[in-house]
């Protein structure tokens, strides 16, 4: 069936005229209909557009123009303005925004040709790592209903993970990628900060943010960064630098590749069936060829609290612009100004979204700004200074995506610290603002189990080559989750 | 007791680019409420800045002129505070590292004597929008077009003494921004705006009393008003044993008298921090240099030089170079004449005094600095008087020509043929037989009453000097 293809097999039969874009989106969309309510993954689905699209790409197929992406559907994380559509980040507070343009993300896959099946569910504002902390409601995870997905874009690696679209967008600002496609048995990359462009991408941590794919593949990953990466004038943050053609470096060698193993990512805190798996995962690249050495990253015991800081203190003021003065939830009938915005910003934001614009003001507060926002970001440049400094001796880095498998529903909401130490070895990633990927690596307890690859600034190639070389070997990427095979 | 008087300026120029600093939007005055105002501007969900590197052309431009040090790295901070007219809950503004440091500028007071009040720092930031209270009934309207619009914040030391020194301060400023082109200086359209910070402390005390900040004022003439009027407040306070607290105030200018605004506002923590959606402006040594070749002649250098060159007072200098317009106007008409000091007293005379009567700015004189310049010519070869020239200028004024023209079509040209003079000299003599007399018998000052005659019967027209000369040999032959 369709759903069981990957992006590069439909993307084929579509060239080949053996389905046209049309009944790809129709069995999608009737997937979405049929299975999506126990797993809650969408939170708008935009059919009638998307048929559209559909339409349209099957008429630019017939031409001869299309690309390959070309009639492809795929799952849009909500974090992403919309045009017309809306654009709610998993919040209350922008439950009623139509985004009146287009994030340059959506742009270049609209120009490619992607039809978009909807806008995924997140944790609200993309904060949290089990997606339990949506205004639509927490997203299951499809390998067992009982179990979050991981987050924040938990939505699209649900939707991947049950078959309801082939691939999906996410963004990473702690590892909202890389985590829950490891809970989900999917491949997620998160390219190097400043490869994709943020304009429109709704912002938690401006310095941390970066969108990039969710799929089966590394194959599918790189088709779809070949249409997402690139410089864009209106994000100041984004790199003008070439975007090479992903897909092209696939298929080279890993023989003599040097593969770096941070001991502080096998340490106290990892489930050893989670790590078990990932031992296994690096003797297979052993056995193609690859060299593995041991280093150190003597300062990512810092991330979490880094992070802690530097990610509240951004999203404090992020969130500012929402005051109920222009767009998005105002209450009813204020009194006065201070009214307005107490009870607009108390109704429309969550606990988490709460906390944290708590935890970010009170570290920006004079008197208290240098021992905390200034300390990080010092501490955040030895983060950084590691990772250089292990790239003089490894081509990749890697280890576990996340100490754990996917957690029950419940088990961490009452516990934040817990919660964010879901995140502690995807963290220092996104703040020395590398690229780094999650692909399937085994299974633990019946649940997928993800392995991280780390790579230098600008080698997702890199990356992606190394994940397809593993791909090549392995079939843990193309299990299904029970009940969505058919 | 002696009170001494502190002040410090923060003067907002509004800069002349074309768009807003960090969108793509126009800033032109006067447009329909939120017509100007983009996906940025409003600070919607998603949207990024892009600086205009005008604006920081602009800045650096400033920077070079007041001689101060322009940072080779600035950085943009994020100024948090929620208001309705400011869209995004933080304003994007300079702190720690703004793009220029330390300059000074000297200042001249009315009784000639100088002094030198130095710039702590100029940065770069946005303005926000406007928030509209009236006509709405109870309802407050917000106009976002001014949000974003670009403005260097420029900040003095508290160098100032009294509300003539910060006065002049302002002038001074006020002149260079326009000299250099990057502000229209407009007060009105609020392209120019000063708010001042005022204390007082018993004379020889070295630590500053408590400030009030004097929130937008307007004029020149305000600013003066409203620093004497809180000076009068703080010291009389003070006096009555209570004390200062630190404010933000209003200057009502109906009532003569500044108000606290909102209190509440005292404690703000603005929790300023590096905005990370904006890279550092970085600038080179080549591209300052770049800069600073496209630096006009600042207003004392030429002043100094008008000195020199002209032979004019410091004064008349003074007023010249006030403003870029007027200078080159001057320049031109004496230039062209030869006759600078007689340019410089038409420029200061009837060309000002017609251009205030019209409300005209002197790029819009009627009279351009060529025909000035002809008509001074005029004057200099004796083709007319002083006094003619007057009936001139309004003539060309009018439209009707340049000088040579209007003296032709008029008949204004002086009569300097002495027979001709002599002719109405008799004529005036034979028909004021009285005054004859009494003049010869002593009373001189019957001179005027001759002169005036003559020149009646020659309709202004005979040369002055002729007639003097020809009267007093006729009178007292």
């Amino acid at each position: 069936m369709y759903h069981n293809k990957t992006l590069a097999e439909l993307s084929a039969m579509l060239q080949a005229g053996e389905v046209t874009s049309v009944e790809l989106t129709q069995h999608f969309l009737d997937r979405i209909k049929s299975k999506d309510g126990d797993i809650n993954s969408f939170i708008t689905v935009t059919e009638e557009q998307a048929l559209a699209q559909a339409k349209a790409a099957d008429e630019r197929i017939a031409a001869g123009n299309g690309v390959a992406l070309t009639g492809l559907p795929f799952a849009q994380k909500d974090i992403f303005c919309t045009q017309g559509v809306r654009s709610s980040c998993g919040s209350k507070m922008l439950d009623n925004f139509n985004s009146p343009y287009d994030a340059t993300v959506v742009s270049k896959l609209k120009q490619a040709g992607a039809v978009m099946l909807g806008k995924t569910n997140m944790d609200e504002f993309a904060m949290g790592s089990s997606n339990e902390t949506s205004f639509y409601g927490a997203v299951k995870n499809p390998w067992d209903l009982k179990k979050v997905p991981g987050g924040s874009s938990g939505g699209s690696a649900a939707a991947v993970a049950a078959r309801l679209a082939p691939a999906a967008t996410g963004t990473d600002t702690g590892g909202s990628i890389r985590q829950p496609a490891s809970l989900c048995n999917l491949t997620g990359l998160k390219p190097t900060y400043g490869r994709v462009s943020r304009y429109g991408m709704i912002a938690f941590a401006s310095s941390l943010d970066q969108a990039g794919p969710m799929a089966r593949t590394a194959e599918d990953c790189a088709l779809l960064m070949n249409a997402m990466a690139g410089f864009d004038e209106k994000d100041s943050t984004s790199i003008d630098k070439e975007v090479p053609d992903y897909s092209a470096g696939l298929n080279q060698s890993v023989k003599g590749l040097k593969i770096g193993l941070p001991k502080e990512f096998f340490g106290e805190g990892l489930d050893p069936k989670v790590a078990e798996c990932v031992d296994v995962a690096i003797r297979q690249y052993q056995d193609m060829g690859a060299e593995i050495i041991d280093i150190s990253l003597p300062n990512s015991g810092l991330s979490v609290p880094v992070y802690y800081v530097v990610a509240p203190a951004e999203c404090s003021s992020n969130l500012s612009r929402m005051d109920g003065v222009r767009f998005g939830h105002r209450c009813d009938e204020p009194k006065d100004l201070e009214d307005l915005y107490k009870r607009s910003r108390g109704e429309g934001f969550g606990e988490e979204v709460k906390r944290r614009i708590l935890i970010g003001t009170y570290a920006l507060s004079a008197g208290y700004y240098d021992a905390y926002y200034i300390k990080a970001q010092k501490l955040r440049r030895l983060i950084s200074d590691d990772f250089k400094q292990a790239f003089e001796q490894v081509d990749v880095i890697m280890g576990p995506t996340s100490p754990n498998v996917a957690f029950n529903m419940g088990e961490k909401s009452d516990d934040p610290v817990s919660m964010y130490l879901s995140d502690i070895y995807t963290i220092a990633v996104n703040l020395a603002g590398l690229p780094g990927m999650s692909i399937p690596a085994g299974f633990a307890d019946e649940m997928p189990v993800g392995l991280q690859l780390i790579g230098n600034y600008f080698e997702e190639s890199r990356l992606l080559n190394v994940a397809h070389a593993y791909q090549q070997q392995t079939d843990w990427h193309q299990r299904c989750p029970s009940g969505f095979e058919d | 007791m002696q009170w001494e008087v502190v002040i410090g300026l923060e003067i907002h120029a509004q800069l002349m680019t074309n768009s807003k600093i960090f969108s793509g939007a126009s800033i032109a005055y006067g447009a329909e409420p939120n017509t100007q105002a983009c996906a940025v501007d409003l600070g919607l969900p998603g949207v990024l800045p892009v600086l205009n590197t005008e604006a920081v052309r602009m800045a650096a431009k400033f920077g070079l002129a007041i001689g101060a040090n322009v940072s080779r790295h600035s950085v943009f901070a994020r100024k948090n505070y929620f208001y309705p007219d400011l869209p995004k809950g933080y304003q994007i503004s300079q702190m720690e590292l703004p793009i220029v440091e330390t300059g000074k500028l000297e200042i001249e007071l009315k009784d000639g004597t100088k002094k030198i009040i130095g710039v702590t720092r100029a940065h770069l930031e946005e303005d926000a929008g406007k928030s509209l209270h009236e006509d709405y009934q109870g309802m407050t309207g917000i106009d976002l077009n001014r949000a974003g619009t670009p403005l260097l914040e420029i900040v003095s030391e508290p160098d100032m003494r009294s509300a003539e020194e910060a006065v002049a301060y302002m002038r001074k400023i006020h002149s260079l921004v326009q000299y250099i082109g990057i502000c229209d200086g407009n007060m009105a359209e609020g392209s120019f705006r000063c708010d001042a910070n005022v204390s007082v402390r018993p004379k020889g005390q070295q630590e500053y009393g408590t400030r009030a900040e004097l929130k937008n004022i307007n004029s020149f003439k305000f600013v003066e008003k409203a620093i004497n009027i809180e000076v009068e407040r703080q010291i009389e306070l003070i006096e009555d044993g209570g004390t200062v607290v630190q404010e933000t105030r209003l200057y009502d200018a109906d009532k003569n008298e500044t108000r606290s605004m909102r209190s509440k506002e005292e404690a703000n923590d603005y929790r300023y921090f590096p905005d990370p959606d904006l890279l550092p402006v970085v600038l080179d040594d080549a591209y300052l240099a770049a800069v600073k070749a496209t630096l006009p002649e600042l207003p004392d250098v030429k002043r100094d030089r008008f000195i020199a060159q002209y032979g004019l007072s410091s004064v008349d200098a003074g007023i010249l170079t006030v403003s870029r317009a007027t200078a080159d106007y001057f320049e031109k008409a004496a230039e062209l004449s030869a006759a600078a000091k007689l340019a410089a007293n038409w420029v200061m005379g009837e060309v000002s005094a017609s251009l205030n009567k019209n409300d005209l700015d002197i790029n819009s004189c009627p009279v351009t600095a060529e025909m000035l310049a002809g008509m001074l010519k005029r004057i200099e070869d004796n083709t007319i008087s002083g006094k003619i020239a007057k009936e001139v200028f309004e003539a060309m004024w009018a439209g009707e020509g340049d000088a040579d023209a209007v003296i032709d079509k008029k008949g204004l040209k002086q009569i300097t043929d002495s027979s001709a003079i002599e002719a109405l000299v008799d004529e005036v003599i034979a028909n004021n037989p009285a005054q004859a007399a009494e003049f010869k018998a002593g009373k001189e000052q019957l001179m005027g009453f001759f002169v005036g005659q003559i020149m009646k019967a020659s309709k202004g027209k005979a040369n002055p000097a002729q007639v003097n000369q020809l009267l007093k040999q006729k009178l007292s032959s």
